[in-house]
């Protein structure tokens, strides 16, 4: 059943002064598909997934969640309608335990955050269902150990460990691998892999990687100095002149 | 599983734990172990203390709000109380309204500051509390004729809680079962019940959101939750505390007036209580309470026996010279800051943790 796309972006754009970060970006995004987001540092990759997951307000044009237009709804509402994501910078609650930060996602995807006279601890589905999102990023033996205590990989894992607390309906990943070890890589892809083929979420990669692109992603969009430059088959935007030229400095004989 | 009723923190260490055990029971058998008017009022005090640190420790250590308006809500609750005993309308009826219509009001404004301010800045938002703070002794001081001006409220209490009420012809224990007992009895039962519903309160699912917005505003708001909402509802909870708090203070009185309850003096003592005892674990501030309360009533008399002793030893007399308490309180600060960085409780916690 090809239904409409659950996330929609018609000539989103920001300005930061003079300068601007994402130019008229119209795009969709359907179910079941994997979209690769590329393109060289600073094109406006983070500042795109910003407008979409609502940290920054849109100079111009729209964001459609669900066919509902989102534009002006402040971030934590757009989460609860969906809306999943993992930041680029490592961005966790340092001083609680690595549990403590999953619960609190598990804890607000449930809605019962303002239920003040019980106590969290009553609630021992929700720890249940945190250990069970570390345990798929595999970072159960560190569940009580303070965030900020965690080694550079580990807490690229407890971001993503948080996502999945939030059972989103679109995961958006920003760099999820960047700064992990050889070996960190490959859980966060075959989770990221397993997410795919629930068959009905969405997911939205930025990744410069482009041997990742290519097994992960069934459609590569490419931004450029925050305009979209490129969209189509992995295997040909990757090999197109454009990303060519953003990743490994090949110039078009005529520039 | 004891615990679990009381909110399943635990202090997190022996020595803190024996502390405030030891603080418990001296404040619920305070006027037999310590008899006399003045020990007695000093446990009413640290009753008092408890929960207007406690309350501001959900503010400063559970959200990371730094707010100079808390006397501001302790007052409007011994003002509740204070306006209607002191013009005559002296009943339990006018001691609930007046507490219970003073806490109503304290959330209404911190509920009213939040929502107008605490979109803006932080230091922002403490500017703005230091200028409502400001603006709320001046009409304290201003506004006679309901207030009573810088000359405050006096007042007396329903008859049970009257010095000279006696419940029962002979002492109990050598102690006179009077108005005043009672007075403390009910400050120290109010204070309690307040005390353990915080814990409660910050043990949460609320409560953990209040800690989540502390350590990273930023991402309790991706994860979902409207922080805005938070920290408006914590400001109002503390807020509403604070004046019962307040209103426990002007029955312990029987006065209320700007120094009493309002000056920025006792803020800078709240302040205190809540870093000398540990942020953010509420056991801390009432650690905290205690030192503070029992350094401003026996420091001096402290110092005067040492200083007496010290009799004919050179330079000793003069350090310990009753006149120097507040020396030796900054020097008390001082050691407690530097050995135990993150307060009594917090730093005891660290240390069973490492
Ligand atoms: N809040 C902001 N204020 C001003 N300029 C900003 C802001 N956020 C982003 N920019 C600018 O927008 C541009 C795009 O930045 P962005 O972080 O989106 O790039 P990116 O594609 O994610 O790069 P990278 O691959 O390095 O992560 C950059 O020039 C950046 O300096
Ligand atoms: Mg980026």
């Amino acid at each position: 059943m090809p239904s409409g796309p659950v996330l929609e972006t018609r000539d989103l754009t920001i300005r930061f002064g003079g300068q601007v970060a994402v130019d008229a970006v119209t795009c969709a995004f359907h179910p079941g598909t994997l979209t690769a987001i590329v393109g060289p540092n600073g094109a406006g990759k983070t500042t795109y997934f910003n407008l979409i997951s609502g940290q920054l307000r849109a100079s111009a044009g729209e964001v459609l969640l669900h066919g509902q237009r989102v534009t002006r709804l402040a971030a934590p509402l757009r989460t609860r309608r969906g809306l999943g994501r993992a930041f680029q910078l490592t961005n966790l609650f340092p001083d609680l335990s690595v549990l403590e930060n999953v619960r609190l996602a598990v804890q607000a995807r449930a809605g019962i955050g303002l239920h003040f006279l019980g106590l969290a601890s009553d609630h021992a589905e929700l720890i249940d269902r945190a250990q069970a999102c570390l345990a798929r990023v595999r970072l159960s033996d560190r569940a009580g150990v303070p965030a900020a205590a965690l080694s550079h990989g580990d807490q690229r894992k407890l971001e993503v460990a948080i996502l999945l607390a939030l059972e989103p309906q679109i995961f958006m990943f920003d760099e999820p691998t960047a700064g992990m070890s050889v070996d960190e890589v490959p859980v966060i892809l075959d989770l990221i892999e397993a997410i795919k083929q629930e068959g009905d979420k969405t997911i939205l990669l930025v990744e410069h990687k482009m041997d990742v692109v290519r097994r992960l992603a069934d459609r590569v969009i490419v931004l450029h100095q925050g305009a979209l430059v490129a969209d189509g088959d992995p295997a040909e935007v990757v090999a197109s002149p454009i990303v060519q030229e953003a990743y490994l400095g090949v110039r078009p004989a005529n520039a | 599983m004891r615990w679990r009723i009381v909110s399943g923190d635990r202090p997190g260490h022996p020595v803190a734990t024996a502390l405030l055990l030891v603080l418990l029971v001296a404040l619920a058998f305070a006027p037999f172990l310590f008899p006399g008017t003045r020990s007695v009022a000093a446990a009413a005090r640290i009753c008092i203390f408890i929960v207007l640190a406690a309350s501001y420790d959900i503010l400063l250590g559970y959200t990371g709000i730094v707010s100079f308006a808390h006397t501001m809500f302790f007052a409007i609750g011994a003002y509740g109380v204070a306006i209607p005993l002191a013009n005559g309308w002296i009943g339990w009826d006018a001691v609930l309204a007046g507490g219970l219509g003073g806490a109503a009001l304290a959330a209404g404004i911190a509920a009213a500051i939040g929502l107008l301010s605490l979109r803006v800045r932080k230091i922002f938002f403490s500017m703005i509390t230091l200028a409502v703070a400001s603006l709320a002794q001046l009409l304290a001081t201003q506004w006679r004729d309901i207030t009573g001006g810088e000359d405050g409220l006096t007042f007396s209490l329903p008859r049970i809680l009257s010095p000279a009420f006696r419940l029962l012809s002979d002492p109990v224990l050598g102690v006179r079962i009077d108005g005043r007992l009672i007075t403390y009895y009910l400050i120290f039962a109010v204070s309690l019940a307040l005390f353990w519903l915080m814990l409660r309160i910050v043990n949460s699912p609320f409560g953990r959101v209040l800690q989540a917005i502390r350590e990273n505003e930023f991402r309790a708001e991706a994860l979902g939750y409207r922080t805005i909402v938070y920290r408006t509802l914590a400001s109002a909870l503390s807020a509403g505390m604070a004046a019962i708090a307040g209103a426990l203070m002007a029955l312990l009185l029987r006065y209320n007036g700007p120094e009493a309850t309002m000056s920025f003096a006792i803020m800078v003592d709240v302040l205190l209580m809540v870093v000398i005892g540990g942020m953010g674990t509420l056991y801390g501030p009432a650690l905290g309470a205690a030192v503070i309360v029992l350094a401003q009533y026996y420091l001096q008399p402290g110092l005067q026996a040492l200083s007496d002793a010290a009799g004919a030893l050179p330079l000793l007399p003069a350090l310990f010279h009753p006149d120097r308490w507040l020396l030796w309180l900054g020097v008390l600060f001082i050691l407690i800051v530097y050995f135990l960085p993150a307060g009594i409780v917090g730093s005891l916690r660290r240390r069973s943790r490492a």
